[in-house]
C-alpha cells in the first residue's frame, strides 16, 4: 500500500438512500482540495461503494477509502469507527464532514472519542503556518470568526453550500478499508421512507437562488404564488417564520435563526417584513431583492432592489415578463 | 423513569447579539438572556411525558455564567423538579469538547434514563453536544427528532434527513435531541413560579466534577480572530407604479439571475 499524502484533507461523504454522494460531496472536496491534498472517506450501504468511489473521484478525491456498512440500520457508531479507522490510516491534517444532521453526529461523536478540537459550522477553510484554519459566519453573519485547534487534526465541518469551489477530477485510487467494531450501543433505524422526487425544486440548503413568502401572502392557496416564481426562476422555495406558523408552508420551508441559513446567489423576499431572526438566515445571500407593500419594512434596509407595492400585481406581472424574456 | 433536560442559555435572537472584539467572547450586557427556545421545547416534552406518567422525575441541566440562577428558575416554574448549575470561571469560552466533557460528568452522576437536548443552539449552531454526550455516557444518539415516542425502555422517533425521514429507536438509557417540530414550552403559571422557588438548584463547579479545564491530553479548538461585517447597505427602492413588476424583470435579467 503505498504512502499517504502529509499534506492529506480527509473528507467525509456519505451515499443515503439510493442516490450517489451527498449534495455537499462537491463542496467539501473542493475546499479540501484548496488546503491540501484531499482523500475521500466513503461511507455506503453493502454494493455501492465502487460506484461511490469513482464519484469521489470525479469530485477531486486523489485518494478514496471505502466503507461499505455492514449493517445499514445501525444508525451512526458505524460512521464513527469507519472515520476512526480512516484518520489511523492516513493521518491527515484535517477532516472536513458536512455540517448536516449525520454530519454532526460524526464528527461530535468521532472528536469525543478521540478528543480532537471541532470547529463547527464553518463556511470555508485555509491554511496558515500552523496548520488548517476554519472560517466562520456567526450570529446571522455579524461577524467573521477563524478557529483552529490547539493541536492535532481539527475536525471541521462544512456548512452545506457555503463553498463554491470545486475541484478537479482525479484519476480514481481507491481501497476498501477494513475497521474495527467498537460495538458501542447505537439506535436503530427501524424503516426509512426516501423522499419521492415530487418536487423538481432544488433544495432549499445550498440553492444558488430562493424565492421565500412571508404572512403577507395570507393563505395557503395564494402562497403557491412564491413556487410559481421559484420555477420560472430555477429557485428553491423558502419561507419567513410567519408563513411556516400560518401553515403555508412545511416547517422545511424556514428560512431564519432557527430554520435554514442560506447564502444564495439570489434571495427574493416576498411579503416579508425581515424581521432579525429572519435576516439572520438569509442577509449573507449575494443579492437581496424585496417585494413588500409596508414601505418601511426592515427588510428593504438590506435589499439590494426593493420594490414597495402589491405582492398580487407585482408577481404575477415579474412571472410574466420573465416568461417573455425567456422566449425572445 | 428520570429525564435529564438540557437548557442553553443564549443571548436572544430577537435583538442584536453582539461579539466582544478582544475576547471574541460573547458580550452578555448587549442583549437580554433567555432560555434557547429549542431547549424549552425539549422541556416540554418532558414535562408532557411526566404528566402522563407517575414517578416522572425531570432534572434541568444547564452549564451557564452565574448570573444565570433566574433564566433556570423559569425552567423550574415550567414544572422541572431541579435543577443543576455548572458555573466556573474556567468555562469561559468552553469549546464543544470542554463543554460536552463537564455535562457528561454532571450527567454521570445521576442515574439517568433519558437525556433530552434541542438539536442545535441558536448562539453557537454547533449542534453536537447530543452526539458527543452520547459518545462519552456510552449510550445510543437519536438526534435531530420531529416526533418523540417515549415508552418503558425504548424511545423512538421520526428522524428527518437530507434524502428523507427514518424511523429510528434506542433502547435506554439514551441522548434524544429534538427539532422545533415538537410543541412550544408551557408557560409558567404562578403556581409554579411560586413552586420554584424552593425546588432544589444546586450549583456546582468545575472541580466538583473532576473535571480540569485545560486538559492537556485533549485538544480545543481556540478563536484566532474575530471581526464585525460591516452592515448591509439598502440599495434601490421603487414605488410601484405598475411596471414594477417589469423593472424588477429588467434588473435580474442585467445581473444574470434570471
Amino acid at each position: 500500500m503505498t504512502e499517504f499524502p502529509r499534506d492529506a484533507i480527509l473528507v467525509v461523504v456519505e451515499v443515503q438512500g439510493s442516490g450517489g454522494l451527498e449534495q455537499a460531496a462537491a463542496g467539501l472536496l473542493g475546499a479540501a482540495a484548496a488546503v491540501g491534498t484531499p482523500v475521500a472517506l466513503v461511507l455506503t450501504p453493502p454494493g455501492a461503494g465502487s460506484a461511490a468511489a469513482a464519484e469521489a473521484a470525479v469530485l477531486g478525491a486523489a485518494r478514496v477509502l471505502i466503507v461499505e456498512t455492514t449493517d445499514p440500520s445501525v444508525l451512526g457508531v458505524p460512521s464513527v469507527d469507519a472515520l476512526f479507522a480512516a484518520v489511523e490510516r492516513v493521518r491527515p491534517d484535517a477532516i472536513l464532514i458536512s455540517h448536516s444532521l449525520d454530519g454532526r453526529d460524526l464528527a461530535g461523536r468521532y472528536a469525543a472519542r478521540s478528543r480532537a478540537a471541532v470547529c463547527a459550522d464553518a463556511v470555508g477553510v485555509a491554511r496558515d503556518e500552523e496548520g488548517v484554519v476554519a472560517h466562520h459566519s456567526v450570529y446571522g453573519g455579524a461577524y467573521n470568526v477563524t478557529s483552529a485547534s490547539t493541536f492535532g487534526a481539527p475536525v471541521i465541518t462544512v456548512r452545506q453550500g457555503s463553498i463554491e469551489a470545486r475541484a478537479t477530477a482525479q484519476p480514481e485510487e481507491s481501497e476498501t478499508l477494513a475497521v474495527t467494531p467498537s460495538e458501542k450501543p447505537a439506535a436503530r433505524i427501524d424503516s426509512f421512507e426516501e423522499e419521492v422526487g415530487a418536487s423538481s425544486r432544488p433544495e432549499l440548503r445550498g440553492a444558488a437562488k430562493v424565492v421565500a413568502g412571508g404572512r403577507g401572502f395570507g393563505s395557503q392557496e395564494q402562497f403557491a404564488l412564491v413556487g410559481q416564481l421559484a420555477d420560472t426562476l430555477g429557485a428553491a422555495v423558502g419561507a419567513s417564520r410567519a408563513a411556516v406558523d400560518a401553515g403555508y408552508v412545511p416547517q422545511s420551508h424556514q428560512v431564519g435563526q432557527t430554520g435554514v441559513s442560506v447564502s444564495s446567489q439570489l434571495y427574493v423576499a416576498l411579503g416579508i417584513s425581515g424581521a432579525i431572526q429572519h435576516r439572520a438566515g438569509m442577509q449573507t445571500s449575494k443579492m437581496i431583492v424585496a417585494v413588500n407593500k409596508d414601505s418601511d419594512a426592515p427588510i428593504f434596509e438590506i435589499a439590494d432592489f426593493g420594490v414597495v407595492g402589491d405582492l398580487f400585481k407585482v408577481v404575477p406581472q415579474l412571472i410574466s415578463a420573465l416568461q417573455a424574456r425567456k422566449k425572445q | 423513569m428520570k429525564i435529564v433536560v438540557l437548557v442553553k442559555v443564549v443571548p436572544d435572537t430577537y435583538g442584536d447579539r453582539k461579539l466582544n472584539l478582544e475576547t471574541g467572547l460573547a458580550d452578555r450586557e448587549a442583549s437580554e438572556a433567555v432560555v434557547d427556545e429549542i431547549g424549552e421545547r425539549a422541556l416540554e416534552l418532558a414535562l408532557s411525558y411526566a404528566d402522563a406518567n407517575e414517578g416522572t422525575e425531570v432534572v434541568l441541566l444547564t452549564l451557564a455564567p452565574e448570573g444565570a440562577t433566574a433564566t433556570i428558575r423559569k425552567g423550574l416554574a415550567m414544572g422541572a423538579g431541579s435543577a443543576i448549575h455548572v458555573s466556573d470561571q474556567g468555562l469561559r469560552g468552553a469549546d464543544l469538547g470542554l463543554t460536552a466533557g463537564t455535562l457528561a460528568a454532571a450527567i454521570r452522576r445521576l442515574e439517568f434514563d433519558l437525556v433530552i437536548t434541542g438539536n442545535i443552539s441558536t448562539d453557537g449552531s454547533g449542534g453536537m453536544i447530543p452526539a458527543m454526550l452520547a459518545e462519552l455516557l456510552d449510550v445510543p444518539h437519536a438526534t435531530g427528532l420531529s416526533s418523540v415516542e417515549i415508552s418503558d425502555g425504548v424511545v423512538s422517533g421520526s428522524r428527518p434527513v437530507e434524502s428523507g425521514v427514518q424511523q429510528v429507536s434506542a433502547n435506554l438509557p439514551a441522548v434524544i435531541s429534538i427539532t422545533e417540530a415538537l410543541p412550544s414550552g408551557r408557560f409558567p403559571n404562578f403556581k409554579g413560579i411560586m413552586a420554584a422557588k424552593k425546588k432544589p438548584l444546586e450549583v456546582l463547579t468545575l472541580s466538583d466534577l473532576g473535571i480540569i479545564a485545560d486538559d492537556p491530553e485533549a485538544a480545543s479548538s481556540i478563536m484566532l480572530t474575530v471581526t464585525e461585517k460591516p452592515p448591509r447597505a439598502a440599495g434601490v427602492k421603487i414605488i410601484d407604479e405598475g411596471d414594477a413588476g417589469e423593472k424588477l424583470a429588467d434588473f435580474l435579467v442585467e445581473n444574470r439571475l434570471a
